[in-house]
């Protein structure tokens, strides 16, 4: 279990409740936060749940696999602590995650 | 038409494409009853994991799920599962439900989906011949799925490649039948299809092409066998039929909705009613970028007219329309597509196939329609762009690897 904050592009906080087992993109679709849209249902298929890492979390996440690296790289407004948030799993570890969502997944 | 007055959308359908245009009413801040009709007996749930990681039984029913179960209630969603519409009577502006019951709507959204198309060989009504189509299909398949057992399935598009997978990785006995000289026939070109062949033999999966399905044999009214058009004869425990998808369309043509091969839509996933729309697998849509109309069978879809119907509700102006988009997982193979790869006059590979990455390019009068990529996101998002950009391309320079794709980004689609 982890406590993870959103932040959207207008700069409102939404703090979740994410399960173990459930990736962060699981955590916000499920409790409706906007700004992560996550066509492909977390196959890391379509580069639509694209967040921002606040930079202390960086360090304590499973490192990015050649998918996300190759997916992230052709997204729109990437940065150095961008995430796909479907391949990152909820673990007591992220307890205070935050996270901002980009203006647009598109 | 205009529905700031609009009291209620009723929505025929609990897929993707009939709950995105209820979330996106409500993220739109439509404050009037929505209410969907579902003949399952789940809350709206995703189906591309279900031939892979939920028949494996790597995922939780609820995971399937796109919104939790108490998203509806909360967001004032009233969800009635297992109720099925049997007309829309378009005069009164209501559906009438199998139970009975009648249900006024000032906007519809038709989502109605697909079916598995049937065999229309003998035999086809022995037990433990089956389709994927829903969570209780997979829940049937997973009962018999069990190590060493003998599954044959019937059609190599992606639903009988992916269950092949799965079983493979199961530790069934797996066979494939095709018609087609090979698998993927309908959607890709044959170097495409040799990889896939090649990727499944390797794991063990026989795969038959050109194998006629002639009938089944059963034993205590049990399928056992299927029996070839050439008199061969392939033993089994199951059967899997993964030969296509109809569109759901009875519903509006018995209601005079225009329909032809699909729901006609337009780009507001608006039909020939005003108050009515369609959503999904089961509408025949503008397709922006290719300059013609069709069908597409897609995740992508499902969200982009949800989307679409929900805008025009709301009084919003129409989406932009993303390049068609699909993908399939096989084995250690993710296979990224964009665009539509029909009417291609010609196609140039990228990157080399023993190495398990690399991407079909499929062009029309010099222009990029669509991509096959293989373990290769790049290749796929760029080429996403590129489709969209209607660019006039130079094939060679897609085909060069020492190009990366960024800078053929940089060249087409600025």
């Amino acid at each position: 279990m982890a406590s993870i904050t959103f932040i959207d592009f207008g700069g409102e906080k939404r703090t979740v409740e994410g399960k173990d087992g459930q990736s962060v993109m699981e955590a916000a679709v499920g409790n409706g936060v906007p700004g992560i849209d996550a066509d492909c249902g977390g196959a890391c298929a379509c580069a639509t749940c694209h967040v921002y890492v606040n930079e202390e979390f960086l360090g304590k996440l499973e490192p990015q696999d050649d998918m996300e690296i190759s997916m992230l790289e052709f997204a729109e407004n990437v940065k150095s602590n961008s995430r796909l948030a479907c391949q990152i799993k909820v673990s007591d570890e992220l307890e205070g995650l935050t996270v901002t969502t980009p203006e647009s997944q598109h | 038409m205009d529905f700031s007055d609009a009291q209620s959308v009723v929505i025929v359908g609990g897929g993707q494409a009939g709950a995105q245009a209820a979330y996106s009413l409500r993220q739109g801040g439509f404050k009037q009853n929505i209410r969907i009709l579902c003949e399952e007996s789940y809350p709206p749930y995703q189906r591309p994991p279900l031939s892979k990681a939920y028949l494996k039984g790597d995922l939780a029913r609820e995971r399937l799920f796109l919104k939790p179960e108490d998203w509806y209630a909360r967001n004032n969603v009233d969800l009635s599962l297992q109720t099925r519409v049997i007309k829309i009577d378009r005069s009164n502006r209501s559906v009438h439900c199998e139970d009975g019951s009648q249900i006024p709507y000032d906007a519809l959204i038709l989502a109605t989906g697909s079916r598995p198309r049937q065999l229309p060989v003998s035999g086809s009504d022995l037990k433990h011949i089956y389709d994927l189509r829903g969570i209780a299909d997979v829940e049937l398949l997973r009962t018999v799925a069990r190590p060493d057992q003998r599954i044959l399935i019937v059609g190599a598009g992606y639903i009988g490649l992916e269950v092949a997978a799965t079983a493979n990785s199961l530790g069934l006995d797996v066979t494939v039948i095709e018609m087609a000289d090979r698998v993927l026939e309908r959607v890709t070109a044959p170097i495409m299809s040799s990889f896939f062949a090649e990727t499944h033999k390797q794991h063990g999966v026989k795969i038959l092409t050109h194998a006629q399905l002639d009938h089944f044999e059963g034993k205590d009214g049990k399928v056992c066998s299927a029996v070839l058009a050439d008199g061969s004869k392939i033993q089994c425990d199951f059967v899997l039929v993964g030969v296509g998808i109809i569109p759901n369309t009875e519903l509006a043509s018995e209601a005079g909705i225009a329909c032809n091969n699909g729901i006609l839509v337009d780009r507001s996933a608006r039909t020939n009613d005003p108050r009515i729309f369609a959503t999904g697998d089961n509408t025949n849509r503008p397709l922006v970028h290719y300059g013609r109309r069709g069908r597409l069978e897609s995740v992508h879809n499902a969200i982009e007219q949800g989307k679409q119907a929900a805008s025009a509700i709301l009084g919003q102006s129409n989406p932009v329309e993303d390049c068609p988009w699909f993908w399939s997982d096989q084995f250690d193979i993710k296979l990224q597509i964009a665009g539509l790869s029909q009417g291609y006059d010609k196609f140039v590979v990228r990157g080399d196939q023993s190495s398990g990455k690399f991407a079909v390019f499929y062009l029309k009068n010099n222009r990029l329609i669509s991509t096959d990529a293989i373990n290769s996101p790049g290749e796929f998002l760029v080429s996403k762009k590129l489709i969209i950009s209607g660019a006039n391309v130079v094939s060679s320079e897609l085909e060069d690897t020492s190009i990366p794709m960024k800078d053929i980004l940089n060249r087409y689609a600025i």
